[in-house]
């Protein structure tokens, strides 16, 4: 009796191992086949993946050489003009030294678009970091690097406070952090300006309107490259932004946080399934998107303005949003977005010059932004639906290959 | 009424899409009547009289019977008392039993079902598509169900049935269609065909059983659950006790199968065990260890494997490569992670481990580079088992573990639970397929609203008796029920 019951689950596992194994050989030459069909697939998603870009700046051209016809301008006359302007080699200088602080903006946006959390509170957070570092800075009198160790170190820790408490409110009660970045970005303004009065930290420079944190000491500027006198220096922060971009790009692929942080991005339910702490990485990448807003304005500060003033730029974090999208939240579609997002800006001065409004290259910018939103959106769909058909095909094929085979000697 | 059956991926649901307008076919024709069709969008198939009966509901909770059968249809009836008219009609013509005035998330599985079939009778349908309409329903129910389908055909209505379940098909259809990789491979007549010869057809092998009666069982505990409760809180329900004092232990070599409607506090327990959700009270052993305060990675990294009931939400990285979804839930293991404190990815370690897992478990895909959401259903499946699989986990965690996967990946994936279980492990199955439970447990239990109520030894019981214990008719141990049933 126990043998019969013993025979029969062999039988059945001999058989079913046999299909099994036959189903496997199939399956392994169909991979076999395949792993030229996997590089394909990988170089079928970088096409896709530069497709969206493409297609969004073609589709933000057109547009604004419409709205250049609409106005009874020369649809093309201005992108030469632009690319005439933008081959001064003091232009140039201008376009990177911008492009450092974009870069490190969006890279701080870019952190939170990775982990599905909007922090559109960049903006507050860099200038509020900047100020606090400047004063800082202005009056630790630490001898010179180690001054400009204390600056960033400042900046990073109030940049990631400030988005802290966005992430604090978030994962405590349920406080959405798009709202509460927008309302910190209001009080951080607020927060400057009162900061920033006499009575309190500011300095008012004799016979000017305009007050500062004071200056930092010369040692502490951030030791630039020099171009040519007309041209002035590239920021050696520069160098600082690229850094940034690699450890980001290292961070986010290569690490276990970052396959953490991209996983609770793609599926926040099949992250905390496979042992992600959503709330805790919520609250991390909130600090880290922080920390890298504060550095948003480091470059300006070290490398140019040396001084925290009422005209230090602002609006870099809302821009970064910009370039975030432009760039696919892609460490190298970034830095190519802050590129040419500054670009726009610094050449779009010469429109001035030659009758044409300036806001011309705003325009563009806007119409940037809805086209990379509706172009990835369409590219990704696309790509989706391709890659299913696609597969299905193959295995298909695949199919009727072993089916054919299988015919054969039969 | 007529049966497509086929395995995962042989291409059923896509035709069901096609027919109902989601797809346009590249070559070939759709005649309604006898006269040549095309649709552009499901709009046009209702307009001819098709009607769709998804899976999964689509019916807004919060909204009565009547106001989601009008829902997108108002034009034809209105929205008040002519709508519950024709409902009233409708449900009294073919005995659906439907009160047009209860809101939906009061009603059952089963009720809900019959909602769905009045929505597309509501529209006109004269041909029905049902997609595995039994996939979520006791045996009792199901036999209501297939009642109502009598009715509708009796009527002169047509019904296109999707399933899984030979012994049903053979049942209840008229003429039965099998399809395998996209192609049709046979269309036979009921009662010339027995289920294994329609299984053979549908994988061109013979029919995999879930029977596993050589025991492994051995006499050391596993994981202990002692006096788990949990309660949740919400705005519609108030505190609402979901795990009523759970207790059980599964032994190493021990399948423990857990039967129950969904619904029943499965998907608590499941979030208990796995550390998503924090119960109450009690604890969770496993082996000697008190896991109870244990974050979910620990328990990941302990030992717990964990198939999920719902594999796009809480199983892969949909949009993600392959390998990618290898890695999920096992970041901080081999061959994932390297150097110290496993804090590098191991990229070609992930990669090349992706590769073995789709050939050892035949994960049909084209490379390890494509998105999981290209691959069918059951291949998904495959590559979560193979995932789970090979990091030897002492507890599988197995809810569903071969819901919407085809005969073939079924047998499969069975297998690789019952070698498993020979070397020790310990599986708790939850399962819809009372089959499956019955064949592959070596104990079960039934909860009904969070509670254990009964247990019965799956070498005697019946999927019947095991149903009505479901909905709660009978507690205690089934075995002897069974008995007094019989001698009275």
């Amino acid at each position: 009796m126990k043998k019969t019951d013993e025979a029969k689950p062999d039988t059945a596992t001999g058989g079913t191992t046999a299909g099994a194994t036959s189903g496997t050989d199939g399956a392994g030459k169909a991979t076999g086949g395949a792993t030229a069909g996997g590089k394909r697939f990988s170089r079928d998603r970088m096409l896709l993946a530069a497709a969206g870009p493409v297609l969004a700046l073609v589709v933000a051209v057109v547009l604004t050489s419409v709205v250049l016809l609409a106005s009874g301008k020369s649809p093309f006359e201005p992108y030469t003009l632009m690319f005439e302007y933008a081959a001064n080699a003091d232009v140039q200088v201008l376009i990177i030294n911008q492009a450092s602080s974009y870069y490190l903006a969006a890279l701080a946006v870019a952190v939170g678009f990775r982990m599905n959390l909007f922090n559109i509170g960049v903006d507050g957070q860099y200038r509020l970091a900047a100020m606090a570092a400047a004063l800082v800075g202005a009056n630790a009198g630490l001898p010179g690097p180690l001054n400009i160790a204390l600056i960033v170190i400042v900046a990073m820790l109030v940049g990631a406070f400030w988005a802290g408490i966005a992430g604090i409110l978030k994962t405590t009660r349920g406080v959405s952090e798009v709202v509460s970045t927008i309302m910190l970005n209001a009080i951080a303004t607020s927060l400057i300006a009162y900061l920033i009065l006499p009575e309190q930290f500011g300095v008012q420079p004799k016979g000017s309107n305009n007050l500062t944190t004071g200056d930092l000491p010369s040692s502490s500027w951030f030791p630039g490259i020099h171009v040519s006198d007309v041209a002035g220096d590239v920021y050696g922060f520069v160098f600082v932004a690229i850094g940034c971009g690699v450890a980001y790009w290292l961070v986010l692929n290569r690490t276990r946080f970052g396959f953490d942080l991209r996983a609770t991005g793609a599926s926040e339910s099949a992250a905390a399934a496979s042992g992600v702490d959503a709330k805790r990485m919520v609250l991390t990448s909130m600090l880290i998107s922080g920390a890298v807003a504060g550095l948003a304005g480091m470059p300006v500060l070290l490398g140019d303005s040396h001084t925290y003033s009422l005209n230090f730029q602002t609006g870099i974090g809302f821009t970064g949003i910009t370039i975030a999208l432009l760039g696919r939240n892609n460490a190298v579609g970034i830095a190519f977005g802050a590129l040419l997002i500054a670009f726009l800006d610094k050449t779009a001065s010469t429109l001035d010059y030659n009758g044409y409004e300036k806001e011309i290259a705003t325009i563009m910018q806007g119409l940037i932004v809805i086209s990379v939103v509706v172009s990835y959106e369409t590219v990704r769909r696309y790509g989706l639906r391709r890659q299913q058909r696609k597969v299905g095909e193959e295995l298909a094929a695949a199919a009727r290959a072993t089916t054919t085979r299988e015919e054969v000697p039969a | 009424m007529h049966a497509i059956v086929g395995e995962n991926g042989a291409g059923k649901s896509t035709l069901m899409k096609t027919l109902y307008g989601m797809h346009k076919p590249d070559e070939g024709t759709i005649a309604v009547d006898g006269e040549e069709v095309s649709f552009h969008s499901p709009a046009d198939a209702i307009a001819r009289g098709l009607g769709m009966v998804h899976q999964h509901f689509m019916l807004a909770d919060n909204l009565t019977v009547l106001e989601n059968v009008v829902l997108g249809a108002e034009k034809l009836y209105g929205i008040g008392g002519k709508a519950r008219a024709k409902i009233k009609e409708i449900s009294d013509a073919y005995a659906l039993g439907v009160r047009p005035d209860v809101l939906v998330e009061d009603l059952g599985v089963a009720d809900r079902q019959r909602v769905e079939i009045l929505k597309v009778l509501y529209r006109g349908a004269r041909t029905l598509i049902l997609d595995e309409p039994t996939a979520v329903l006791v045996p009792q129910e199901v036999d209501a169900l297939f009642d109502n389908l009598r009715e509708l055909k009796a009527e002169g209505l047509t019904v296109i049935f999707i399933s899984h379940k030979l012994g049903e098909v053979l049942s209840v259809a008229d003429d039965i269609t099998v399809i395998r990789r996209g192609t049709t491979v046979g269309s036979v007549v009921p009662s010339e065909v027995t289920a294994r010869q329609l299984a053979e057809m549908m994988v061109g092998s013979e029919l995999p059983s879930p029977e596993t009666r050589e025991s492994t069982v051995t006499d050391v505990p596993m994981l202990r659950v002692e006096g788990v409760t949990l309660t949740t809180e919400d705005a519609e329900h108030g505190a609402r006790t979901v795990l009523d004092d759970i207790t059980f232990t599964i032994r190493k070599g021990e399948v423990l199968g857990l039967a129950g409607v969904e619904g029943n506090g499965q998907t608590e327990l499941i979030d208990a065990l796995v550390g998503t959700r924090k119960p109450d009270s009690g604890t969770i052993l496993l082996g000697e260890e008190d896991i109870t305060g244990w974050t979910t990675r620990r328990r990941r990294e302990g030992g717990v494997g964990y198939i999920p009931e719902d594999r796009h939400r809480h199983g892969l990285l949909l949009e993600s490569p392959l390998w990618e979804n290898r890695i999920l839930g096992h970041v901080t293991e081999r061959p994932n992670t390297k150097g110290k404190g496993r804090f590098w990815l191991d990229l070609q370690g992930a990669r090349a481990d992706t590769e073995r897992i789709v050939t050892e478990y035949d994960v049909r895909t084209p490379g390890i580079e494509v998105t999981a959401a290209s691959l069918s259903g059951g291949n998904q499946q495959k590559l979560i088992v193979g995932r789970e699989m090979s990091h030897h986990p002492r507890l599988l965690i197995a809810a569903h573990p071969t819901r919407g996967v085809d005969v073939g990946a079924q047998a499969q994936i069975w297998d690789q639970i019952r070698e498993a279980r020979r070397e020790g492990l310990a599986v708790l199955l939850i399962s819809a397929d009372l089959d499956e439970l019955i064949g592959l447990s070596d104990t079960l239990r039934v909860i009904y609203r969070g509670r254990l109520v009964a247990d019965a030894d799956p070498a005697t019981i019946t999927p019947e008796e095991l149903g009505s214990a479901m909905t709660g008719a009978a507690t205690g141990h089934l075995e002897h029920l069974a008995e007094e049933g019989a001698a009275r």
